[in-house]
C-alpha cells in the first residue's frame, strides 16, 4: 500500500516536473522563435556583417570625415539585390551614433526611390525630415536649387559659424535617375561639391551600370566613389554564416536550452546531406536573403514537440523554396489538351474555347499582338510561354492522365 | 488528416477553423506555422497562387477572421487605381481599431503619403505589436498600376518599420510579376486544385435538409462524372449542382422512383446535364431561363442562346456578297479558275503546294482579297446579270460596318480596297441554306 502510494507520488512528481520543463520549453521556444524571426524577417542588425570589412572601413572613414571634419562627399554603394547594402549602411550609422559629438549634430535624410517618385515629393520629404516645415511655410521658390539652398541656410544655428552636417541617403538610387532632368540628383551633388555646408550623399543601387544612366552634368559633380558589395564569400564561409545565423545569442534566458540548440546547429552544419543542400542553394543564389527564407521556413516547424531543427526540416524547406511554379500550373491543366478524334468524349467547340480562354487568363499562352477589332478571336496568333521540358514534367507528375494525351504529347514533343 | 495545433491559439478555435476549411488542412497548417504567434514577425510578403476557385480567398478570409488577427482585405480589381487602393487600405485600418467611431475621409495620393499615414495609424491603435496583415486579392492588377506600387508593397515591412505582412493572392505565377530590376522576393505558396475526391466531399457538404446525405452524394457523383473532365472550378460546379438538383429529384417527387433507384435517376438526368453543358455552362442562356426551361420541359430547339442572336437578316445581294467574300477569303487564287469558269484545265500540283497541304486554310484564318476578285466571284455565282451599281458597293460598305467583312489596310490605298471575311463556316452554311430552299437547283460548292 505504501509502496503503491509512493509510486503514485513519484509519477505525479515526475509529471509535474515534465510539465514544468515542457512549459519552460514552451516559453523557451516562443523566445527562440521571436529572436530568430526578427533576425530572418525583420533583418535586425546582429553583430558585424560578414566578409565586407574592407567596405565597412571605407564607408566609416568617409562618414567620419563628413561628420567630424566637415568635408562634403558623395558615394555610391552598388551590389545585387540582397547583398547587404542597407545592412552595411545601418551598421556604419549605428557605430557612428555611439560617438557623442556626431549623435548630437548629424542630421539624416532618408529618401527612397520607391516612395519619392518625383522631385517635388522628394523636396517636400526633405523639408519634412529636416523638420523645417514651419520655416518654409508658404514661401514660393523659383527653382529647386533655391529651395534647397534656403533649407540648408535655415540649418545654421544662431551662434555657430558652420551648420550641422547633413547626410542624404538615397535608397533605390536608380529610380531617382529617371526623374525629369535629374534635378534632385544634380542639386544634391552640386551642394556636395560647393562645400558651404558639409553634406554627404550616399546612394544605394542594384544596377551595375548606374553611372551610364547619370547625365553628364550630374556625373561630373559626382565624386565617382563606388563601394561594391559582391557577395564574395566562398562556400566554407557560407556554411559559417549559416551556423552563425541559426545560433542563439549568448544572452539567451535559458542557458541550457541555448547550449543544446547551438550544439544542434553545429551538428547540422557538419551533416553531409545538409551541406549538399546548402551547396545547391549556394549555386543557385549566393545572397543571404534566400538563406534567410529557407531558415525561416525550417524555423516555422519548431514547436514544443519538435524543439530542435532537424535535417529533414531543412530539406523540406529547400524543396518548398525551389518548386517550379509554372510546372505546378501546367500540371493541373493537362485535361484541356484533347484531340477530338482520339478521345472518348467529344466536346463541342465552344466548351473547348472556354477552356482555352482559361489558359489565356492564366497567362500560359499570350497573344503576339494586342487583339484588335479587326481580327477574329479564334484566329489570333498566340505564343506559348512554357517550354517542352516543363510540359513533359507536368505530364509525368499528373495523376490519372488519359493515356492518349500522354502519347500525343510524347509523339509531338519528342522530336524537339 | 493532421489536426491543426498551435500553442498561440486555443484548441477550440482551431477545431472550428478546421471544420470551416475542408480539404485545405495542409495549406492552413503551413500558414499557421509561418504566421507564428501574434506578435512575432513573419515574412514581409507572401505570394499565394493557384487556379481559380482553389480556395485562396476563402481560406485567407476564414483564417484571419476565425483567429481574429488584425487585417485589411482589399480586392485590386475593385480598387483599380493606386489612389483608390491606398485610400481603401487606410480607411479599413481605421475600422480595425476600436478607438475611432466612424471613418473619416483620407486623402492619399502617393505611396509616400501612404507610408506616413500608415505609420501614424498603426501606432495610434491598440494592436499591441500584433502583426497586421494586408491581403490584396487579384494582385495581378497591381502590375497595371504605377511601377513603384508592387515593389513598395513587397517591402512595406522595411519601409514602415512596423510589424506588417502583405499577402498577395493571384492566379498567375510569380515569374510574370517580377519587375525587370528585381525586387524583394516574397515567400510563394501554391494552392493545388481540389482533386475529384475533394470536390465530392465539399459539394456533398451543403446538401438540402429534405434529402439524405447519401442521395445527394450520389447526385454529386453523377454530376462530377459528366462535368469533371471539362470543369474543375468549384464555383461553377456548385452553381450547376444547385440548378440541376430539382430536375434530379423529379422522379422521386413524382413518385416514379425512390431514392435508391440510381439507374432511373441517371437516365432521367443525363440528357439534361448534357444540355446544360452546351448552354448554362457556356452562359449561352441565363440560369433563370434554364430553370424556366426545366419547369416547362420545353424542346431543346426552342432554346435561343446568345450565339443564336448573332444571326442577322441580310438583303438579297448582301447574302451573295457574303458568300462570295467567304469563297474569296478561303479559296486560294489559283483555284478560282477551276471553280468558277466553265472550261477549266487541270492544275498541276507543284512542290510548294505539296509541302503546305497540311495546314488547311480553315486553321489559318481568312486571307485578304481585292475588291475586283470579290466582284468577279459574285458575277459568277449569281444567275442573272448583276450591274455594278452604287447599290452593290454600298452593300459592301454596310457589310463592313456590320463587321461581317473587314477592311484591310488604309482607306487611301491607291490600288483599290482589300477586304477579309470575318464570319465562320456555320454562318455561311445558314445563309446558303436559305438559297437552297429558294432555288432548288442551287448547287454551289462551298469551300474546298
Amino acid at each position: 500500500m505504501l509502496s503503491f502510494l509512493f509510486k503514485v507520488k513519484i509519477s505525479a512528481m515526475s509529471k509535474r516536473k515534465s510539465k514544468e520543463s515542457s512549459s519552460a520549453n514552451g516559453e523557451c521556444i516562443s523566445q527562440v522563435q521571436r529572436i530568430l524571426r526578427e533576425r530572418f524577417c525583420h533583418h535586425h542588425a546582429t553583430g558585424k556583417p560578414f566578409g565586407i570589412e574592407h567596405q565597412y572601413r571605407h564607408l566609416l572613414e568617409l562618414l567620419k570625415r563628413t561628420t567630424v571634419h566637415g568635408e562634403s562627399n558623395s558615394a555610391l554603394i552598388i551590389g545585387p539585390r540582397g547583398s547587404g547594402k542597407t545592412m552595411l549602411l545601418n551598421h556604419v550609422l549605428k557605430e557612428l551614433m555611439e560617438i557623442k559629438q556626431i549623435r548630437e549634430n548629424l542630421l539624416e535624410v532618408h529618401l527612397n526611390g520607391l516612395l519619392q517618385t518625383n522631385d517635388k515629393v522628394a523636396l517636400k520629404e526633405i523639408t519634412r525630415q529636416l523638420h523645417l516645415e514651419n520655416v518654409v511655410g508658404d514661401k514660393v521658390f523659383g527653382s529647386f536649387a533655391e529651395n534647397l539652398a534656403f533649407l540648408l541656410e535655415a540649418l545654421r544655428k544662431g551662434d555657430r559659424t558652420s551648420s550641422c552636417p547633413v547626410l542624404f541617403i538615397l535608397d533605390e538610387f536608380d529610380l531617382f535617375v529617371h526623374h525629369k532632368n535629374q534635378t534632385l540628383l544634380y542639386n544634391l551633388f552640386d551642394i556636395s561639391q560647393s562645400a558651404q555646408t558639409p553634406v554627404t550623399v550616399i546612394g544605394l543601387t542594384c544596377r551595375q551600370d548606374i553611372l551610364e544612366l547619370l547625365e553628364k552634368r550630374v556625373k561630373s559633380r559626382f565624386s565617382h566613389r563606388q563601394i561594391y558589395l559582391m557577395n564574395s564569400f566562398d562556400f566554407k564561409q557560407y556554411i559559417k554564416i549559416f551556423k552563425e545565423q541559426l545560433s542563439l545569442p549568448a544572452e539567451f534566458l535559458d542557458e541550457s536550452f541555448a547550449q543544446k540548440w547551438n550544439n544542434n546547429v553545429q551538428h547540422l552544419s557538419e551533416d553531409k546531406t545538409v551541406q549538399d543542400m546548402l551547396q545547391n542553394l549556394f549555386h543557385y543564389s549566393k545572397d543571404l536573403r534566400s538563406l534567410h527564407l529557407l531558415l525561416m521556413l525550417a524555423l516555422s516547424n519548431v514547436t514544443v514537440h519538435h524543439p530542435l531543427i532537424t535535417a529533414s526540416d531543412l530539406h523540406e524547406a529547400s524543396k518548398q523554396y525551389r518548386m517550379d511554379s509554372k510546372a505546378n500550373i501546367v500540371h493541373e491543366f493537362q485535361k484541356f489538351m484533347q484531340r477530338k478524334a482520339h478521345c472518348m468524349y467529344n466536346f463541342e467547340k465552344p466548351v473547348v474555347m472556354k477552356a482555352f480562354e482559361h489558359l489565356l487568363q492564366l497567362e500560359l499562352v499570350k497573344p503576339i499582338e494586342r487583339p484588335s477589332v479587326r481580327a477574329q478571336r479564334e484566329y489570333l496568333l498566340m505564343k506559348l510561354l512554357l517550354d517542352n521540358n516543363q510540359i513533359m514534367d507536368a505530364l509525368q507528375a499528373y495523376p490519372n492522365c488519359p493515356t492518349d494525351v500522354k502519347q500525343w504529347a510524347t509523339s509531338s514533343l519528342s522530336w524537339l | 488528416m493532421p489536426n491543426l495545433e498551435h500553442p498561440a491559439y486555443p484548441a477550440a478555435t482551431l477545431l472550428r477553423l478546421e471544420s470551416l476549411v475542408p480539404c485545405r488542412e495542409s495549406q492552413v497548417s503551413m500558414l499557421l506555422s509561418i504566421f507564428g504567434e501574434r506578435q512575432q514577425f513573419t515574412f514581409p510578403s507572401i505570394f499565394i497562387y493557384g487556379h481559380t476557385s482553389s480556395g485562396k480567398t476563402y481560406v485567407m478570409q476564414t483564417l484571419l477572421n476565425t483567429l481574429q488577427l488584425p487585417h485589411v482585405f482589399v480586392n485590386c480589381v475593385e480598387y483599380f487605381t493606386s489612389r483608390l487602393l491606398l485610400e481603401e487600405i487606410l480607411i479599413q485600418l481605421q475600422n480595425c481599431s476600436f478607438e475611432t467611431k466612424h471613418a473619416s475621409h483620407v486623402l492619399c495620393d502617393t505611396f509616400n503619403d501612404f507610408v506616413r499615414m500608415f505609420k501614424q495609424a498603426v501606432t495610434s491603435q491598440d494592436l499591441q505589436d500584433q502583426t497586421l496583415y494586408i491581403v490584396l486579392d487579384r494582385a495581378e492588377q497591381l502590375r497595371e498600376m504605377e511601377a513603384n506600387i508592387l515593389p513598395a508593397f513587397l517591402r512595406l515591412q522595411e519601409l514602415t518599420d512596423r510589424n506588417v505582412t502583405v499577402v498577395l493572392l493571384s492566379e498567375i505565377v510569380w515569374e510574370l510579376f517580377r519587375p525587370s530590376t528585381g525586387c524583394f522576393e516574397p515567400f510563394t505558396l501554391y494552392f493545388p486544385d481540389y482533386s475529384i475526391g475533394h470536390l465530392q466531399k465539399i459539394l456533398s457538404h451543403n446538401h438540402p435538409p429534405e434529402y439524405s446525405a447519401d442521395f445527394y452524394a450520389a447526385y454529386i457523383n453523377i454530376l462530377l462524372g459528366v462535368f469533371y473532365m471539362v470543369c474543375r472550378d468549384l464555383k461553377e460546379l456548385q452553381h450547376l449542382a444547385a440548378l440541376n438538383f430539382s430536375k434530379y429529384c423529379e422522379p422521386v417527387v413524382r413518385g416514379e422512383a425512390n431514392e435508391r433507384d440510381t439507374r432511373k435517376l441517371w437516365k432521367n438526368i443525363e440528357p439534361h446535364l448534357k444540355k446544360a453543358m452546351q448552354t448554362v455552362y457556356l452562359r449561352e442562356i441565363s440560369s433563370s431561363q434554364w430553370e424556366r426551361l426545366q419547369r416547362d420541359d420545353g424542346e431543346p430547339g426552342q432554346l435561343k442562346g446568345l450565339s443564336a442572336h448573332a444571326h442577322v437578316e441580310l438583303p438579297y445581294y448582301s447574302k451573295f456578297l457574303l458568300i462570295a467574300a467567304y469563297l474569296a477569303s478561303y479559296n486560294p487564287v489559283r483555284t478560282d479558275k477551276r471553280f468558277f469558269l466553265k472550261h477549266h484545265g487541270k492544275i498541276k500540283k507543284t512542290n510548294f503546294m505539296k509541302k503546305h497541304e497540311k495546314t488547311s486554310n480553315h486553321l489559318l484564318g481568312p486571307k485578304p482579297f481585292p475588291l475586283d476578285r470579290l466582284l468577279a466571284i459574285l458575277y459568277s455565282i449569281v444567275d442573272n446579270r448583276v450591274a455594278p451599281t452604287a447599290n452593290i458597293f454600298s452593300q459592301i460598305t454596310s457589310l463592313v460596318t456590320l463587321q461581317l467583312l473587314s477592311l484591310v489596310g488604309h482607306n487611301d490605298q491607291l490600288d483599290g480596297p482589300r477586304y477579309k471575311c470575318t464570319v465562320s463556316l456555320d454562318f455561311i452554311r445558314a445563309i446558303a441554306r436559305f438559297f437552297s430552299l429558294l432555288h432548288l437547283k442551287e448547287g454551289q460548292s462551298i469551300g474546298p
